[in-house]
């Protein structure tokens, strides 16, 4: 089990602003008022995407029995990722102290049947208050059956999601990072330079409207931690040239720890909307300083932008001025407001829960100092601003989705479980197509109205 | 009559199986203005959430005691004292239900004390039912922690009848029905309308139909669940005329109930196929002293009828069962029936139900086993859950999705398989996945005497 002094090395992160004051994101849940997942949740969310490893849930049925082969994320290729694979553990295990021979077996059983190239073992509640030494187990399974055990030692009651994220960055710096060098580059016309991204997770696919840019652009994307990613890419993030975070600061620890310890610069970008895309390409030639790469990223940019531009025209006219109510939870308020501000549309309120105080900062500047941001995403809240901003749609995470649809309120799901990727230039166009579907569907007419004879005794009334 | 085999292997590749807290939470949603409370880690609630979410693609009520590393550690009793409290000052519900999870059982919980302790502690509450039950999920499956906990609701708020003075047959139309975990909205809608059909007013314990049927209500919001079971009903029961309880992990909640109110008990198994519908008319007609309605004879001849036109598909097909036991008999009953073999079945823990299923083996395991076995027994259809979809597509045979999660269609929450009607419709679904795959083709034969056009004449073989 993790003492409380590690947790708190965890949860002090230089690079996150919520250091400096309260830390609203990390802090204490309330018994019976309380809403979201633990750390295992967010460790697994973090590193499941990571394809061809065995990621074994060490602890009884529940941990991965309701979570596995649940997530958006998309692979190009191998598929172990979407094995739900656990030691399911008994109350035997558990009284007679068998729950790490179990445990040990397992990895041979996974490495024997599946020949991953490195296990992922994740440390669930049960297994770590009963005292079993994972670390020890990892290692000495590391030795026995060859194949790298990396021990996330991610119990639940550790604390909230955003700890597990940081938990699972911490075990790849520690364990992962560093433990290969790139394959060799062939010759190119241009001068190749190697990239990272930090918590791009390629929902539904959508990195790869992204990609084909980047490889334009002559940048070897060494990892996306950890969308489409493997084991062995994993190992060589240590020599990019520069790292992008992408999704919140969920691993910012990764970023800074890198920065530290190989003195990777890092700056923090966004796919989402055609401002921020661009943003998100300059943001790497910049940091590189080629001047070669900065006028080649300059073209592409006018290039796509003229051209989704023109693609988006018909849709502006049809979502123009359209009120949104954004609640967000892993993807970056701010990163989506710009988004819908290139459409036209206006955001009446935004969640900031999770945001950090530079979030909160960038909100205000795109949507001015008066903005609404929501604190209390309960539900009962969500709908009262819907109703007094007069919002015509909500965009939120999964788990809001039926509360707005029981209100009879367009809704559009923006969280990691969603099914239509909206991320760079050509994303926009699915997501103005949904934007549109949802809220110029004529279903919130037929489910508003009474029925006919409630209409008449209505007017009769 | 079924060979148990134990589970043998130390990794868990695909689970089937679905945990006790998730089966209790589903017992409790079934009870209007009712909130589970898993006492555990956030996370413990926030995955069954997710996976209720799925399923039933509706808000789901489900709390936390939020169990974090001093609680876990220290004790978490005012975890559970607090927990109760805040919910039953937020939503005010009529019921309350504390689940344990695997987390707070190991270290060693004891949730009834901390009921006892919140009455104590919070009399302002005493109207709000609250009921405590061990769910563990290192033990069990959703079968076991939804009959677990309806068992104790029934426990807890049925009133003995020496005390509240019930007698049995004083609402001489009012039938009290435990249903399983294997029952979906629509087969309760379904149900409720047989019993109507034979004068009698079903009490269903607990009432899904009522609270997670996927209704549109005017309500924009609720904390708790709208509509199930009211548990102003559960005062009723000792009145009721029988008890008909489906589903043999029902055995022991039918039992309690019975000790309570002396209603006499009918046990069905399951309602999928002919015979096991005869015995619920059967049934129903011994309590009602009516005859079977002639909409149900209709019925009855129609599934018959389906039998016949089935049994070319059906018959001989080799299929692979993956349930938890009462589902599980009910598939094996209802296949049996049209002549198919269930030649794979697994389920995910063992109940006193397995070794009496008609079947040779039952395998106590994952979909890893699942899909192993299915290879070794070639098999031609797989009926499962959505996790099973994947494992169908694998080994490129057809699925019929049943169980629990099914998140990959819509409806699936609603769908209707008992009755004759159900039934029918369900062997009718079985036919059509297999219609164009279940026979072998004969390979084309071409002789190299034939005097067929030269376009279709082919290269003669080598040998």
């Amino acid at each position: 089990m993790k003492s409380n002094k590690d947790i708190a090395e965890l949860l002090d992160e230089p690079a996150c602003e919520h250091n400096k004051k309260e830390k609203s994101g990390c802090a204490k849940p309330k018994p019976g008022a309380s809403a979201g997942g633990c750390a295992f949740d967010g460790a697994q969310i973090a590193l499941l995407p990571i394809a061809d490893v065995a990621h074994i849930v060490h602890g009884p049925i529940a941990c991965a029995g309701s979570s596995w082969d649940n997530r958006g994320t998309r692979s190009s290729g191998a598929d172990l990722y979407r094995y739900g694979m656990t030691t399911d553990l008994t109350e035997q295990d558990i009284i007679m102290g068998r729950s790490e021979k179990r445990l040990f077996h397992a990895i041979k059983q996974a490495v024997d049947d599946y020949a991953p190239p490195a296990v992922f073992v994740y440390n669930t509640c049960v297994p770590a208050l009963i005292g079993d030494d994972l670390n020890a187990v990892c290692k000495s399974a590391t030795e026995k059956w060859g194949v790298p055990v990396v021990p996330i030692d991610s119990a639940g009651f550790y604390g909230t999601k955003n700890l597990g994220n940081r938990i699972a960055g911490d075990a790849m710096v520690k364990h992962v990072i560093g433990t290969r060098d790139p394959d060799p580059l062939p010759e190119f016309d241009i001068k190749i330079h190697d990239v990272n991204l930090i918590g791009e997770y390629n929902i539904a696919g959508e990195f790869w409207h992204v990609l084909p840019l980047l490889d334009e652009l002559g940048l070897r994307v060494l990892c996306t931690l950890s969308g489409d990613a493997r084991f062995r890419e994993v190992q060589t993030m240590h020599k990019a040239e520069v790292n992008m975070m992408v999704c919140s600061k969920a691993m910012v620890n990764v970023a800074r720890l890198l920065q530290k310890t190989y003195g990777t610069p890092w700056f923090e970008g966004s796919f989402y909307g055609i401002t921020d895309t661009s943003e998100a390409l300059r943001g790497f030639a910049n940091a590189i300083g080629d001047d070669d790469l900065i006028a080649r990223a300059e073209a592409i940019i006018a290039r796509e932008e003229a051209k989704i531009r023109a693609a988006l025209k018909p849709w502006q006219a049809r979502l123009k001025g359209k009120r949104v109510l954004l609640f967000t939870g892993g993807v970056k308020s701010w990163s989506v407001i710009s988004a819908l501000q290139d459409l036209g549309m206006v955001v009446v309120a935004t969640g900031t829960k999770k945001s950090t105080e530079e979030d909160k900062a960038r909100i205000r500047e795109l949507m001015g100092e008066d903005t609404v941001m929501i604190e209390d995403g309960s539900p009962k809240a969500l709908l009262k601003i819907v109703a007094d901003y007069k919002a015509d749609i909500l965009i939120a995470g999964g788990r809001n989705m039926y509360t707005a649809l029981k209100a009879k309120i367009p809704f559009l799901d923006i969280n990691q479980e969603r099914e239509f990727g909206y991320e760079g230039y050509q994303g926009m166009l699915e997501l103005v197509r949904q934007l549109a579907l949802t809220i110029e569907s004529p279903v919130w007419q037929l489910v508003r109205d009474p029925a006919p004879w409630k209409q008449v005794e209505v007017s009769h009334g | 009559m079924a060979d148990v085999i134990k589970r043998n292997k130390a990794l868990s590749v695909n689970p089937l199986k679905a945990s006790q807290p998730i089966g209790g939470s589903l017992a409790t949603l079934g009870f209007n203005r009712a909130m589970p409370l898993l006492h555990g880690s956030q996370g413990c609630t926030a995955f069954a959430k997710v996976f209720f979410v799925r399923h039933f693609r509706e808000p789901i009520p489900l709390q936390s005691t939020a169990m974090d590393q001093a609680s876990s550690v220290l004790g978490a009793d005012e975890n559970v004292v607090e927990g109760i409290r805040a919910i039953a000052e937020k939503s005010k519900p009529d019921l309350i239900t504390i689940l344990t999870t695997g987390l707070a059982e190991t270290q060693g919980a004891d949730v009834h004390r901390n009921v006892r302790e919140f009455r104590a502690a919070y009399p302002e509450f005493a109207d709000i039912a609250v009921v405590a039950v061990n769910t563990p999920d290192f033990t069990g499956s959703v079968e076991t922690g939804y009959a677990a906990t309806l068992t104790e609701i029934i426990r807890a708020l049925v009133p003995d009848a020496k005390t509240a003075g019930t007698e049995v047959g004083r609402r001489p139309r009012q039938v009290n029905v435990l249903v399983s975990y294997m029952l979906t909205s629509g087969d309760l809608e379904v149900l409720q309308l047989i019993f109507e059909q034979f004068g009698l007013r079903p009490v269903f314990i607990p009432n899904l139909a009522d609270s997670l049927d996927g209704c549109l209500t005017d309500e924009d919001f609720s904390p708790v669940t709208i509509g199930g079971t009211p548990l102003s009903e559960l005062a009723t029961l000792g009145d009721a005329i029988a008890t008909v309880v489906i589903g043999a992990s029902l055995h022991t909640a039918a039992q309690v109930l019975e000790e309570k109110t002396g209603v006499p008990t009918y046990q069905l198994n399951h309602l999928y196929g002919l015979k096991a519908n005869d015995a619920l008319m059967s049934a129903l007609m011994t309590i009602s002293g009516n005859h079977v309605p002639e909409r149900l004879e209709r019925q009855r001849a129609q599934l018959q009828d389906a039998l016949l036109d089935t049994h070319f598909m059906l018959g001989q097909l080799r299929v692979t069962l993956a349930a938890d036991g009462d589902l599980l008999a009910a598939f094996v009953d209802l296949l049996q029936e049209t002549g198919a073999e269930v030649v794979t079945a697994v389920t995910s823990c063992n109940v006193p139900l397995l070794s009496h299923i008609p079947v040779a083996s039952i395998k106590i395991g994952d979909l890893e086993d699942m899909e192993k076995l299915s290879v070794d027994n070639k098999v031609q259809l797989i009926i499962g859950n959505s996790h099973a979809v994947i494992s169908a597509e694998r080994l490129n045979v057809p699925i019929l999705r049943a169980g629990f999660p099914l998140y990959d269609v819509i409806g699936g929450y609603a769908k209707t398989w008992i009755g004759y009607a159900g039934s029918r419709q369900t062997l009718f679904d079985l036919a059509n996945l297999v219609i164009n795959h279940a026979h072998e083709e004969i390979p084309i034969y071409h002789s190299r005497y034939a005097q067929k056009p030269a376009n279709e004449t082919v290269a003669p073989s080598c040998h």
